[in-house]
């Protein structure tokens, strides 16, 4: 059986009323599936003995700006088995900006959601260690969100002490 | 015949503290190579035998700020690095110069960014800049010569004795 065929059939079999899309847009296969359904969904495809999708090679967010649901959250992961790399998609329906983690499937994930967190302020709930990654601590910006400007927001960085 | 029929007999020169200080501490300028990004490759060409920054006394790259007279600060500086660059610097016994090697250092180059820091002279006292992305080791020499004359320009005067609470680093 096709892959593609084989991953849709399966989790349709389970998550058939939480899966919200299906889309194979130029080769790439990817599934959007509800936000508290991640770690169940994950789980799934982590431990079925035909799927094996062991390794997570990317957590990442898009920021819509405009939609009413402004976030959605973006997983690839990847299968030795199939040697094959599936793409899930999360859209966040509320104000809380949160998604459950996915470092009890993936512990490869801590540092994309510490990414992702630094970058857009989503809150992956239950992650050991959600703390900034590229910016300073303290810092109160988002700088991927299309709201913040290229050049930054002035007197949000410290400079060191000027020189006399 | 030459300087070896001079110097056979006993001789004297007349000169000032002044250019006898200037011209030691001109002639050898040791750098704290402050390599953060790709000018430092363009920096240590700058100091293999074709380019051989030892013609200009400068050859003795020191990687603790205690023994530099010079901080080259080859390569991007973020908001984050910006507080170890100057750590750095304030470690670094008086008199000592700066020169902001490349694009990036010295207005933030082609990172017109959030995270980048839009020339190091908003925190550290440049005394030379250099053009180029990255400068050819011609170009950082050329700084380094600049930097000669104006060192040789100056006097023993120009550097007194300040007090730790001056420059902040009592509390380091």
């Amino acid at each position: 059986m096709d892959v593609k065929a084989l991953i849709v059939e399966k989790v349709k079999e389970k998550f058939g009323s939480s899966l919200e899309e299906v889309s194979d847009f130029r080769d790439d296969l990817c599934l959007t599936i509800k936000r508290d359904q991640i770690v169940p969904l994950g789980n799934f495809l982590k431990n079925d003995p035909d799927l094996q999708f062991s390794m997570c090679k990317d957590v990442t967010a898009i920021d819509w700006a405009t939609r009413k649901n402004r976030f959605t959250v973006v997983y690839h992961i990847h299968s030795f088995k199939l040697n094959f790399t599936l793409r899930i998609k999360a859209n966040i329906t509320d104000e809380s900006n949160s998604i459950e983690s996915v470092t009890s499937l993936w512990k490869s994930a801590d540092w994309y959601e510490r990414e992702t967190y630094d970058m857009y302020g989503i809150k992956f709930v239950n992650h050991p260690d959600l703390r900034r990654m590229y910016m300073p601590e303290g810092f109160e910006h988002y700088p991927l969100r299309k709201d913040f400007p290229l050049l930054g927001i002035p007197g949000s960085l410290p400079f060191p002490k000027k020189a006399e | 015949m030459g300087l070896e029929a001079i110097l056979q007999k006993d001789g004297y020169v007349t000169t000032t503290i002044d250019a006898i200080v200037s011209w030691a501490r001109k002639s050898s300028v040791w750098p704290m190579p402050m390599g953060i990004s790709c000018c430092a490759i363009e920096m240590i060409s700058a100091a293999d035998p074709k380019y051989d920054i030892a013609r200009f006394g400068s050859e003795v790259m020191r990687f603790t700020p205690r023994q530099c007279d010079l901080m080259i600060v080859a390569g991007t500086v973020t908001y984050k690095m910006a507080q170890v660059v100057r750590r750095i610097y304030d470690q670094m016994p008086e008199p000592k110069w700066v020169i902001a090697m490349g694009a990036c250092t010295s207005s933030g180059g082609m990172y017109r960014s959030y995270s980048v820091v839009q020339g190091i002279d908003q925190f550290l006292p440049v005394d030379v800049y250099t053009a180029g992305c990255p400068p050819r080791p011609e170009n950082l020499l050329n700084a380094l010569m600049t930097l000669q004359e104006k060192i040789g320009k100056t006097k023993a005067r120009d550097f007194q004795n300040r007090p730790l609470v001056d420059l902040e680093l009592a509390q380091n």
